[in-house]
């Protein structure tokens, strides 16, 4: 029982010490070179211009809710990939009727001008 | 692996496939219609749904008991929730149809929310599993949310939908916490089966009353029953009309056809102790509901306090716990759905669609200028009143018999007491549209579908009234 715990403690011990110890080991052995575009926020891309707490338009939310939908019918239909074998045409035909609902939502959302950016 | 149980049974489900599919159409052709269309085409394909819902009813009348997915029965009680949320639906359709495209440009999605809400309550009919009870009070709670506050221009319809959304929230929150506890209690979400483990003295019995009184919160919300009323007024009050006498039927309906499945099908043994708690809320809910209707200056205020009052009535039939109280529940429930859309149809013609409601000065002396809309208002509130011979008359009867045959005299006598208060206030009404000198009366409203179903629900009430001993027989047939 107690030797059980003695590995949840090791465990801790272990989490606590790899990290520490790889970002350490950087700190000490790596070359160091710095200069202005190394030292830059985006090493690769443009400067902010003003502050980072800029207001977002609240239209973004509604694009941002039809995007959850179908990120959630993307983990819907990994189940039913995987098990294909054994569901076969009636799994498939329920994906495709699954997704077809969806798709007529989209519709709807594009036609009503739910997409469009004004 | 075989997945044949899939489809196994599935007419069980039938009448909900054909509103959900109905719902999908109407949002189909809201995407086809012309731009500038007025969308009245989508309120007659949303009717032909709700007939083709009752008639899918009917196809699967008196067919042998089935299950489907252990989550839903094809029984007496289904079938009879069914028809009652389905006459809601029809009655609101016709309400709506004139309605719809005043307060909305969107009439598609006004027509889909009111169906999938139907297949909601419908579905609450037929379930007999906790998970599915939740998904199926969430599919019309949510729908109604929408649907409270989708009159967009009208502050008073967002402020009832905030309101009702954030406390119906709440007391969903309330109603899966109770779900869990008793999953908790029993081990399992199969009402039965945790009647059968319970029975057995299997199932841990303090978890099961902490669940039990927090569902008994949640359905107390749905039902606004009384110390979970507040909401009533201002959401029935702010809603579109058609819309408010949609959810004092199908809600009040669908809840306590959830609640009666908990209580009759995992706790029938139990009776003795939540007979007594029933019947103290029946007592607060009839009676606050009944003096707080007295004081009211707008109709649709009235109406509300007015429902509240009569889901205590309701409530009453519950207490015994007997398969006679069920059948009276539904007539009930049936008698209610076609006297109180009908007065909701008249605030509908009355009012004007900026100000969503009518009040005292908005049919005083209504008689003198439309004769028979007057007429069919005093046949409404003297059946809300429970006046011999109309409907609402044999549904008190029915449930004030079934607490005296259970052993609750004292609060059937509780429940004529506070029919005599409630007399008081729909008979004054009746008194100013017949005795009153007429002011300025607005404008009537009027649309076929309208007028259709004002005068079909006075003909209902009436029939009803005369002919008790059909419907009688109808949902006594269903109770068990």
């Amino acid at each position: 029982m107690l030797s059980q715990y003695l590995f949840i403690l090791l465990f801790t011990a272990m989490a606590l010490v790899v990290p520490v110890m790889a970002i350490m080991m950087g700190h000490l052995l790596g070359p160091r070179h710095p200069d202005p575009v190394k030292n830059a926020v985006y090493e690769s891309g443009m400067e902010t211009i003003g502050d980072t707490w800029v207001q977002f338009r609240a239209q973004y939310y509604l694009i941002a809710l039809i995007f959850v939908v179908f990120d959630v019918e993307a983990v819907f239909l990994f189940p039913i990939a995987l098990a294909y074998k054994d569901v076969n045409a009636l799994g498939a035909g329920a994906a495709i009727f699954f997704i077809l609902l969806l798709l007529v939502g989209l519709l709807y959302d594009w036609r009503k001008g739910a997409l469009e950016w004004q | 692996m075989n997945l044949s149980f899939l489809y196994e049974n599935i007419h069980v489900l039938l009448p909900e496939a054909i509103l959900f599919l109905g719902a999908l159409a109407v949002v189909g052709a809201d995407l086809l219609r012309p731009k500038d269309g007025d969308g009245r085409g989508l309120g007659a394909l949303a009717l032909l749904t709700v007939v083709a819902g009752l008639v899918g009813t009917a196809y699967i009348w008196g067919r042998p008991p089935a299950t489907y997915l252990g989550g839903a029965s094809l029984d007496g009680f289904a079938l009879g929730v069914r028809v009652v949320v389905l006459t809601a639906a029809f009655f609101a359709v016709l309400l709506s149809m004139g309605y719809a495209p005043r307060i909305t440009w969107q009439t598609g999605e006004y027509y889909a929310l009111l169906l999938l809400a139907t297949a909601g309550m419908s579905l609450l009919g037929a379930t007999t599993e906790l998970a599915l009870l939740f998904v199926a009070l969430e599919t019309f709670s949510l729908a109604l949310y929408v649907l409270t506050g989708i009159y967009r221009r009208n502050p008073r319809s967002a402020e009832a939908s905030l309101k009702y959304f954030l406390l119906g929230g709440f007391a969903s929150g309330f109603f899966v916490y109770g779900a869990a506890l008793l999953y908790g209690a029993g081990g399992t979400t199969d009402l039965a089966l945790l009647g059968q483990r319970l029975a057995a003295g299997e199932a841990n019995t303090s978890l099961l009353w902490a669940g039990m009184a927090l569902l008994l919160v949640g359905f107390g919300f749905k039902l606004s029953l009384v110390p979970f009323h507040m909401w009533t007024p201002d959401v029935y009050q702010g809603a579109p009309t058609p819309i408010t006498a949609f959810m004092s039927v199908g809600t009040k309906t669908a809840a306590l056809a959830g609640f009666i499945r908990v209580l009759g099908t995992a706790l029938p043994a139990q009776q003795a102790t939540w007979g007594w708690a029933l019947a103290v809320l029946a007592v607060l809910t009839m009676t606050v509901g009944n003096l707080a209707a007295l004081r009211q200056m707008s109709l649709k205020r009235m109406l509300a306090y007015s429902s509240i009052a009569h889901a205590g009535y309701i409530l009453v039939a519950l207490v015994p716990g007997t398969a006679q109280g069920t059948a009276a529940a539904l007539f009930y429930l049936f008698a209610y759905g076609l006297m109180n859309i009908g007065a909701f149809a008249v605030v509908v013609a009355l009012e004007r669609t900026a100000e969503n409601d009518v009040d005292q000065g908005g049919f005083r002396g209504m008689a003198t200028l439309y004769p028979a809309l007057a007429a069919a208002m005093a046949v409404f509130m003297f059946s809300l009143a429970g006046i011999p011979p109309l409907a609402g008359f044999f549904g008190k009867f029915l449930v004030f018999k079934a607490a005296v045959e259970g052993g609750w005299t004292w609060l059937a006598v509780l429940g004529v007491l506070n029919s005599a208060i409630s007399a008081y206030y729909y008979l004054r009404i009746t008194v100013a549209i017949y005795f009153d000198q007429a002011q300025a009366v607005p404008a009537r409203n009027a649309w076929a579908g309208l007028n259709l179903g004002i005068a079909l629900a006075a003909l209902g009430t009436v029939l009803v009234g005369i002919y008790p001993s059909l419907w009688i027989a109808l949902f006594q047939g269903l109770g068990g």
